[in-house]
């Protein structure tokens, strides 16, 4: 439509001159990477429905650069765990988890997913961080779609800052190893 | 890997080694979720296929299975709504209204006509959102992204309606025993009336798009059908079992909060398949709006809103810290206090998909002693794997969507 | 002529005499007691008989009490609907507690297969003769029912629930 701003991207910090642009290699990769998250929507429950009012017309996650939903594991970059994860389910998250190339990030969107939230039973697990590494936890039963946003506006921006050498540091590679994942 | 094979006696592995035997030809198994995008939910099937035909299905179901009804045995019955919220969570106020229906069954709450009016319109929102839901993710899965896109924002309507009234979205929790806990505000009326103006144009304008449309047809047509007799049998309700032609609708066989003062029709289908399920909830939300156009009429004058029943229903707020009778009732409810019957008491509503019904036993104390819902999806998810067979994969996906089987409910 | 709730239940004690009993109305719903090894019968006639047409399930159940005899201490309750009447009742079974068994309703009401089957994996009642009786909600590892009352609701491996978090020890509650 003619009446709507687009939004560019602010350049990252460097040098301008006459037909180059010097600037570090990490901003640049970061730029690129949190301006085009292709998020792996996991849906199992309430949440997955306020998922879809967030991918819908009114809401449109298409506008921070998710325009794509990748349903398979393997070229996604951003796991959206919605709902409640049941032990039954742990394992094949822990599977979606393990299927997905470096690097790789995880909202927990919404009480369940992040704690457990009302349901503290013997079926239940108390958040999907007993299982996989998680960036973002977006709270709320269910979260409005302007939360889930949020909280995708709060991943790119540690996507934004990440240094490229992050995911073959000895730190990160610890942090898996105390999950079991290889 | 080798935990992923087939243990040599199971019934799949044996029925390809006959079939190689007989003809030489290879029968496969595909593993159909429980995250498969396409099925909405988590569902789990395993599927022996010939070529692109499904012979056989072995669903696997209680992926989230979150102990409702274990839970509700140690909640005091305020706090139970909000677990019926999370059941049908594309109609939850269907859930909530129903069970708070149960209890004034329990208590013989007589409830004042404007409140049931109410009740009766937040009720037909809710039906009319999750037939949106359904039927446009049916068209999601027929390749129309279109159409869901469109009307989703019209849900988006429905949700500000909800905002207006208890101030949440999808997971309402609304309502109290009696009634409601406040009144609905001049806003939400002028919001109702925005919607029922807007919606129907849309819709038209949606089932236009669907209803003649060529690849639809082809896709809908046929798929999945199910016969009236073989449809009670394995305990269909609601639109899936009035598309077979059965006109059973809890609304009319056993009318709650006042519905026999509406004039409305069943809508039923003729050959129980994928096309008469869209049909069936298409024509299903025009009699919602109906209902709901009648209701807005015939609203009695006031502003009454709950019962006089001042041992369940939570006082002001103004009032607890004003009034000592009020604090002393406000502290009964909330610490669970006040006397309940020893009752057993079965209650049905006609939910989003089917009969949801609630099934209450009470021995006296603050909490339920057994509460079991009657989940319309987790009955008649039953007869899926033999909906799909002889289908093609396709087809099983877009069967599965037309039945509006909600993970939620299915696993409680 | 509608279907009146002591036609019902002259129809019944007139076939089964004593294996029906404590018949009573609660609210809108006629219910009615069951010995556990006339069950099958009782609701096949209900259901084959052309005057009482019970030939919907609409739910089935089971209800654990501990505190009962043990000839008492579990009950699985059975609601049938006819429609063309348009009358529901219940049906109430009361079954060993040591040794929970029934037998299967699912070769005369297909919809109660996987109801049979979530009473099981709740409450371990084991419906005799039932084609598939496994855990259906559960993990099949598991080797506890968890809705009997002994079991606890909460998660055991819960920590974040640890009291030392909300300004408690052992020995200043």
């Amino acid at each position: 439509m003619s009446d709507s701003k687009i939004n560019m991207v602010e350049p990252p910090e460097g040098v301008v001159g006459e037909g180059f642009f010097a600037t570090k290699l990490n901003d640049v990769v970061g730029l690129a990477r949190a301006n085009s998250l292709w998020p792996l929507p996991f849906a199992t429950s309430c949440c997955g429905i306020e998922f879809m009012a967030t991918m819908a017309s009114h809401y449109d996650l298409a506008r921070f650069g998710s325009e794509r939903v990748s349903f398979s594991p393997r070229q996604a970059d951003m796991l959206m765990v919605m709902g409640t994860i049941s032990k039954k389910m742990a394992p094949i998250l822990r599977q979606v988890y393990e299927q997905m190339s470096e690097p790789r990030w995880v909202i927990a969107v919404g009480a369940c997913a992040t704690s457990g939230g009302i349901f503290d039973t013997y079926s239940v697990l108390q958040g999907i961080d007993k299982v996989i590494p998680v960036d973002v936890y977006v709270p709320g039963c269910p979260p409005r779609p302007e939360q889930i946003v949020d909280g995708v506006m709060k991943l790119q921006e540690l996507v934004r800052t990440e240094s490229v050498r992050r995911r073959s540091s000895p730190e990160y590679q610890e942090l898996l190893a105390s999950y079991n994942i290889k | 890997m080798s935990e992923l094979l087939l243990p040599p006696e199971h019934r799949y592995a044996k029925r390809i080694q006959e079939q190689l035997n007989e003809d030489g030809s290879e029968l496969s198994i595909l593993n159909l979720g429980p995250t498969h995008p396409a099925t909405h939910g988590i569902f789990q099937n395993i599927l022996l296929m010939d070529g692109e035909r499904i012979l056989e299905a072995e669903p696997t179901i209680g992926y989230i299975h979150r102990a409702f009804e274990k839970i509700a045995e140690n909640r005091p019955f305020y706090q139970i709504t909000p677990l019926t919220d999370r059941l049908n969570y594309c109609s939850s106020p269907i859930n909530n209204m129903g069970w708070w229906m149960t209890l004034e069954k329990l208590l013989d709450i007589e409830v004042p006509k404007r409140a049931q009016y109410l009740r009766v319109i937040v009720m037909e929102l809710a039906r009319i959102t999750d037939h949106i839901i359904c039927n446009s993710i049916l068209g999601v899965d027929t390749g129309a992204y279109t159409g869901f896109l469109y009307v989703f924002q019209f849900r988006e309507k429905v949700y500000e309606i909800y905002e207006e009234i208890c101030g949440a979205r999808l997971t309402t929790n609304m309502g109290r025993i009696g009634g409601f806990e406040r009144d609905w505000s001049p806003e939400a009326f002028r919001k109702l009336d925005v919607f029922l103006e807007e919606f129907p144009a849309a819709w038209k304008e949606f089932e236009n798009l669907f209803e003649r449309n060529r690849i639809f047809i082809d896709r809908t047509v046929n798929v999945g059908a199910i016969t009236a007799e073989q449809a009670m049998a394995y305990g269909f309700t609601g639109p899936n079992l009035r598309a077979a032609g059965v006109d059973y609708d809890v609304r009319v066989a056993q009318p709650y909060s006042s519905y026999e003062d509406f004039d409305f029709i069943i809508p039923v289908g003729k050959s129980g398949d994928t096309y008469d399920r869209f049909c069936v909830r298409n024509a299903e939300v025009w009699e919602s709006l109906s209902i709901i156009r009648q209701a807005l009429a015939k609203m009695p004058e006031g502003n009454e809103f709950h019962a006089d029943v001042p041992d369940y229903y939570l006082p002001p707020k103004e009032a607890v810290y004003t009034n000592m009778e009020s604090l002393i009732y406000h502290f009964k409810i909330v610490m669970g206090e006040v006397p309940v019957p020893v009752a057993e008491i079965y209650h049905a509503v006609e939910g989003g998909n089917g009969e949801l019904g609630f099934y209450l036993v009470t021995d006296g104390s603050r909490t339920p002693y057994r509460l079991h819902f009657r989940r319309p999806c987790f009955i008649y998810y039953q007869a899926y794997p033999e909906m799909i067979k002889g289908s093609l994969l396709s087809d099983a996906i877009v069967i599965l969507s037309s039945l509006n089987v909600i993970a939620g409910e299915l696993d409680a | 002529m509608a279907l009146e709730t002591t036609q019902i239940q002259e129809k019944l004690v007139e076939t089964f005499d004593s294996a029906v009993f404590e018949f009573k109305q609660e609210k809108d719903i006629f219910s009615f007691e069951v010995a556990a090894d006339k069950i099958t019968a009782v609701i096949l006639f209900l259901k084959n008989d052309p005057t009482l047409r019970f030939h919907f399930l609409t739910d089935l159940c089971g209800i654990h009490y501990p505190d009962n005899d043990v000839d008492h201490q579990f009950a699985v309750v059975y609601h049938l609907h006819n429609w063309y009447e348009n009358k529901r009742i219940k049906i109430k079974a009361f079954i060993n507690g040591e040794n929970p068994e029934i037998k299967t309703i699912s070769n005369i009401f297909l919809s109660s297969n996987w109801m049979e089957r979530e009473t099981f994996d709740f409450y371990g009642i084991n419906f005799i003769g039932h084609p598939q009786l496994k855990r259906i909600l559960n993990m099949d590892e598991m080797i506890s029912f968890p809705m009997r009352k002994e079991f606890p609701m909460e998660d055991s491996g819960r920590t974040d629930k640890d009291d030392r978090f909300f300004g408690r020890t052992t020995d200043n509650y």
